[in-house]
């Protein structure tokens, strides 16, 4: 009888996962870093660290189909003649013309409006479609200025000035050729089919104090009408809320790390910037600090998904959420019934992100005049809408359970972490105990 | 529309301009309310002439004109003045400071004294004539501007420019026309240095006729087109190549 010394089982490393030797294999070929869409991919910190109490024999509950709990809100009550008035506390983020197709633009100003919400426009000026299906559109103010123009400032809601974003914070755009359509050319000034880098830094102003002074300016020129929010990457919450305010803006945005791009530098999107949970606790202490909580709105976003993380966010003292890539979601982005397509660009459901090729099977982040077409504005508009119901819906499920009859009284002291770590990032107790790391000396 | 004191000019040497001018002096009367006035004025209006007296560095004289008004600042501004300009005829009465007709669209601003950063800063359309010095970053991301400065201009400018034509009769500082696209560059003296991707190109005859057109428009009497160079995009970073990787 032959004796065989049993094997040892085949061990991969957990430093050079899968992944990490895919990628490493994919520049060796190529010599070019790996660009994608999305956000943040790898597990951080988040809302579903958080848990909410609800009501004891302390608090007492709202009856849960009976009893108002209100969901409106209003931005840029500090220094604009018309500030927003918005039925929900969850807004269409920022995604560029350009980025995205036509009906994609305008399925999200449908089912923003429909909602009673605001759309924002993105780094490839406003469209026709997007102004015409959003009753209320916030015209962004980034640093290439494509498409700027004085007429379309005068037509927005709200202008928001973008100091940077947080897949990429102090990255800037990108679209490449494939993308650079005739009419993306034209709008951006740029021509046909190069790759397109826009700038990362605004070309007239460096600083707080030229930021004071270029707001003072687009308030002139909109005559102080309009609501001037200040949109940051999660970086440095607590000054660069601090900053904004005292640069003047009404409304300040944050947006953590797992918030989405059109296409960044993979080694950027997953190494630099703050997970959105560390974000919020830093921005309100500094509204708080400044006697500004409530007066300068705080919106947050960055892997807002569901009523919970609405629900949570408000605890922690935000005004308004923000929503991207799961807007897209809604819209039909990544959608299984696509899965051949998604297959043939070697590729699955739910993890496709080459956004910036603009081969998206579902029609979403493409300038192909075929592909788009697989995007109806209406019946898109009318699932955002449905989706921004639930997420509702889900919001007020949680606060009347608190006996709170609006989503804005939600308070931190709702909320517990399961997490020493959520509990360090959110300021609330970790369940079962009165202990938040980092205060009270220990 | 607010209230607004409208006077007639007593300053002697302004007299002729002035004589029909609606008259805004910044010591006695808001800079909202000179904006506002300038954005109520109807399409068509009669009221043509405007001067700003005592702007005393004021930041965003004159932003957001649409209408085809003549605009005259008696002294030095701060930033952003004429930002957005869409039509109007604004000349300056000294120095500018940073953004000088940033986003412009259409009409013409010129700045009798020098200019600060960022001169006409993205703009999109019309005339900005600096007859003195311009600092650095003139001509930032313009996109279809056209820039005459008389005087020298400083580093970086014409940064990511994509559109539009720059004429220095002066000098040019570092980096010149830095990450450029399509924007077309003139220098009538010294180059300091060349941004990434910003080459030397032959000044064709086109170019000639477009330049002595922009330096007659700029009032440049007597500098001849052909005295200038021409800089532009070499187009080698146009669509990523990893052996470019050194000048990204």
């Amino acid at each position: 009888m032959t004796y065989r010394n049993p094997p040892t089982t085949p061990r991969k490393s957990a430093t050079f996962d899968d992944y990490t030797l895919s990628e490493i294999r994919r520049a060796a070929a190529t010599g070019i870093y790996d660009i994608r869409g999305a956000g943040a991919k790898r597990k951080l910190p988040h809302f579903d660290d958080l848990l909410v109490l609800g009501a004891s024999i302390s608090r007492y509950p709202l009856e849960g189909y009976r009893e108002r709990c209100d969901t409106g809100v209003v931005l840029g009550s500090r220094y604009a003649k018309k500030p927003i008035e918005l039925k929900i506390p969850i807004t269409i983020a920022g995604m560029s013309f350009g980025s995205l197709s036509g009906p994609a633009k305008e399925a999200l100003g449908r089912g923003a409006t429909l909602s009673g919400t605001s759309t924002t426009t993105g780094d490839g000026g406003m469209t026709e479609e997007e102004r015409g299906h959003s009753k209320t559109l916030v015209y962004q103010y980034l640093p290439s200025r494509y498409g700027m123009n004085p007429r379309d400032l005068r037509r927005a809601d709200a202008i928001e000035i973008v100091v940077g974003q947080g897949a990429k914070p102090g990255g800037g755009g990108m679209l490449l050729g494939q993308k650079i359509s005739d009419r993306v050319a034209e709008m951006r000034t740029l021509p046909k089919g190069i790759d397109q880098r826009s700038a990362s830094r605004h070309p007239d102003w460096t600083g707080p104090d030229d930021l004071e002074i270029k707001i003072l300016e687009l308030r002139e020129i909109t005559d102080w009408e309009k609501p001037i929010y200040v949109k940051v990457g999660g970086a440095r919450p607590y000054y660069d809320t601090a900053l904004a305010v005292k640069s003047g803006a009404d409304v300040v945005v944050i947006d953590g790390m797992q918030g989405g791009t059109a296409a960044t530098q993979e080694v950027f999107i997953e190494n630099v910037g703050q997970p959105t949970l560390a974000c919020i606790r830093p921005a309100v202490q500094a509204l708080q600090d400044l006697g500004m909580h409530r007066k300068v709105q705080l919106i947050v976003s960055g892997g807002i998904r569901n009523g919970a993380d609405v629900a949570k966010a408000l605890a922690l003292g935000v005004d308004a959420v923000s929503i991207g890539t799961a807007a897209l979601v809604a819209l039909g982005d990544n959608d299984p019934r696509w899965e051949a397509d998604y297959n043939e660009l070697g590729t699955t459901a739910g993890a496709y992100d080459d956004w910036h090729e603009g081969r998206d099977p579902a029609g979403i982040t493409t300038q192909d005049p075929d592909l788009m077409k697989r995007v109806d504005p209406i019946a898109a508009g009318r699932r955002l809408a449905n989706y921004l119901k639930v997420m509702t819906l889900e919001a007020q499920t949680i606060a009347r359970a608190c006996g709170k009859n609006s989503l804005h009284n939600l308070e931190p002291e709702d909320l517990v972490a399961l997490t020493i770590e959520a509990a360090a990032m959110a300021g609330v107790p970790l369940a079962g105990t009165n202990w938040i790391p980092g205060k009270n000396g220990f | 529309m607010p209230a607004i004191n409208v006077s007639k000019a007593t300053h002697e040497q302004d007299h002729e301009q002035s004589r029909a001018s609606r008259v805004f002096d910044l010591a006695e009367m808001p800079l909202r309310e000179l904006n506002q006035a300038l954005h109520d004025l109807a399409p068509g209006s009669n009221e043509t002439a405007w001067e700003v007296l005592h702007p005393k560095g004021s930041h965003s004289v004159a932003v957001g004109v649409d209408q085809p008004i003549t605009i005259d600042v008696r002294g030095s501004v701060g930033y952003y003045c004429g930002g957005m300009n869409d039509g109007s005829t604004i000349t300056v009465h000294g120095s500018a400071g940073p953004g000088v007709g940033e986003n412009m669209m259409s009409g013409l601003i010129t700045v009798k004294g020098d200019a600060s950063q960022y001169a006409g800063a993205t703009g999109r359309g019309g005339l900005l004539v600096i007859e003195g010095n311009a600092s650095s970053r003139c001509g930032i991301s313009m996109k279809g501007i056209d820039i005459v400065v008389h005087g020298n201009i400083g580093h970086m400018s014409a940064f990511m420019a994509q559109s539009g034509n720059l004429v220095v009769l002066g000098d040019a500082g570092d980096a010149l026309g830095d990450s450029i696209y399509e924007a077309r560059l003139f220098v009538r003296g010294k180059v300091e240095s060349l941004g990434a991707d910003c080459i030397a190109k032959e000044m064709r005859p086109e170019h000639l006729e477009l330049l002595q057109g922009l330096l007659d428009r700029a009032g440049a009497t007597g500098v001849k087109a052909a005295e200038f160079k021409r800089y532009g995009s070499a187009r080698t970073l146009y669509n990523f190549n990893i052996d470019n990787a050194d000048a990204y």
